[in-house]
């Protein structure tokens, strides 16, 4: 039995191959922004327009939606909903699972349409579904054997809470 | 599961306020909420039904500080605590780096908290995680009230400890936080058994909450240290 849930990283060249193709996505189908969430609520990228509202709150929010919405694939039989779509008068948002552990989340509004958004969708979950797995094997690699920057901290973590 | 984002310089750690309905998680937030300075917490997202009770979870981030140039971010999650919503208990428990079980001290509550840390076990064990490997601290609230139990028999009831069966860990380790107590200890029997650090606590008047939440957060940091 596991002892815990794993940690992960990911490095600056992860980041930064994560926004490219989050760039390129967006030009394509020209909606307005992206975000990177993984599955327990913890926010990993933004890209394009800064959101007007709070993305910490936003993330942890559309984590509890997939989480909730797989509860409910799996009462009708389903193993998942791999992509959800919420639909709102002006402003919209698709959903696509990543890897099964991170959460791709799209918003857009009527400079754009829901076809456009999918297709384009598609090939960026397969790219980014290649770098998350990258980045997940190589946490699962080196867990144990990676530097770990809190190493030796515990006095530091002890003068944290005086 | 906590998350270290390189980029950001960001460590990402999920603590989850686990205990029976009506006990004080939602309090214990509301508290860090009022207290903490603005520009160190976010927003406090509550998903509750129109009579203030938990539906789905609460949700507060906080910064308590910074770590080798790394920001320590805490997220901090409630559970319904009512039995019907298990299945979105079970939910928020994903990717949990630390517990705080919350106990209502009220004597009429007993067999309820001892439900709902059954449910916790059992809720933890179908995820694979093991409590009793993990950051996991026990706060009794509601000290204040005339029908609180004492502490011994809440300890008995709630954490009468579990076997310590690696032997670099046997030896008597002091709480801290009580003196005269043992967080690992031998019994007279010969068995070695491990209890989890307890705070005592009044939620609405905010005693003890930042005690509780000190003492999960550092024993998460210390476990990826």
């Amino acid at each position: 039995m596991p002892v815990r849930a794993a940690s992960w990283s990911f490095t600056e060249d992860d980041f930064r191959a994560i926004t490219t193709a989050l760039e390129r996505f967006l030009t394509d189908c020209n909606a307005r922004c992206a975000l990177l969430v993984d599955r327990t609520g913890q926010l990993v990228a933004t890209v394009g327009e800064r959101p007007n509202f709070d993305p910490t709150a936003f993330a942890t929010l559309t984590a509890a939606d997939f989480s909730a919405n797989d509860q409910l694939a799996k009462l009708i039989g389903e193993n998942d909903f791999s992509s959800l779509f919420h639909q709102g008068e002006k402003e919209s948002m698709y959903l696509a699972d990543i890897a099964r552990r991170v959460i791709l989340v799209v918003l857009f509004d009527n400079r754009t349409t829901l076809g456009l958004v999918r297709l384009k969708m598609r090939p960026t979950v397969l790219q980014l579904t290649e770098l998350f797995e990258q980045v997940f094997t190589r946490a699962a690699r080196d867990a144990g054997s990676a530097p770990n920057i809190l190493a030796g901290a515990d006095d530091e973590i002890d003068k944290l809470f005086q | 599961m906590s998350m270290i984002n390189y980029a950001s310089r960001e460590i990402n750690c999920k603590i989850v306020y686990y205990g029976p309905g009506l006990g004080g998680k939602t309090t214990n937030l509301e508290h860090v909420y009022g207290k903490v300075a603005p520009d160190t917490r976010g927003k406090l997202i509550s998903l509750a039904t129109e009579t203030e009770r938990t539906l789905f979870f609460d949700f507060l981030p906080v910064d308590l500080g910074t770590i080798r140039g790394f920001k320590t971010r805490f997220h901090l999650y409630t559970v319904p605590g009512q039995v019907y919503y298990n299945a979105s208990r079970k939910l928020i428990l994903k990717g949990v780096d630390g517990i705080v079980f919350v106990g209502d001290s009220q004597l009429e509550r007993m067999e309820a908290n001892q439900e709902a840390m059954q449910n916790l076990y059992d809720n933890m064990a179908e995820y694979g995680y093991d409590l009793t490997k993990m950051p996991f601290v026990i706060q009794y609230n509601k000290r204040d009230l005339p029908n609180a139990s004492p502490i011994r028999d809440l300890q008995a009831a709630l954490n009468p400890g579990w076997e310590v069966t690696e032997s670099s860990r046997m030896r008597v380790t002091p709480d801290a936080y009580h003196a005269g107590e043992n967080l690992i200890e031998q019994l007279p029997t010969g068995e070695w058994i491990e209890r989890a650090q307890y705070f005592e606590a009044v939620a609405v008047s905010g005693d003890g909450v930042f005690d509780t939440l000190k003492g999960v957060s550092k024993l998460v940091l210390k476990s990826l240290a």
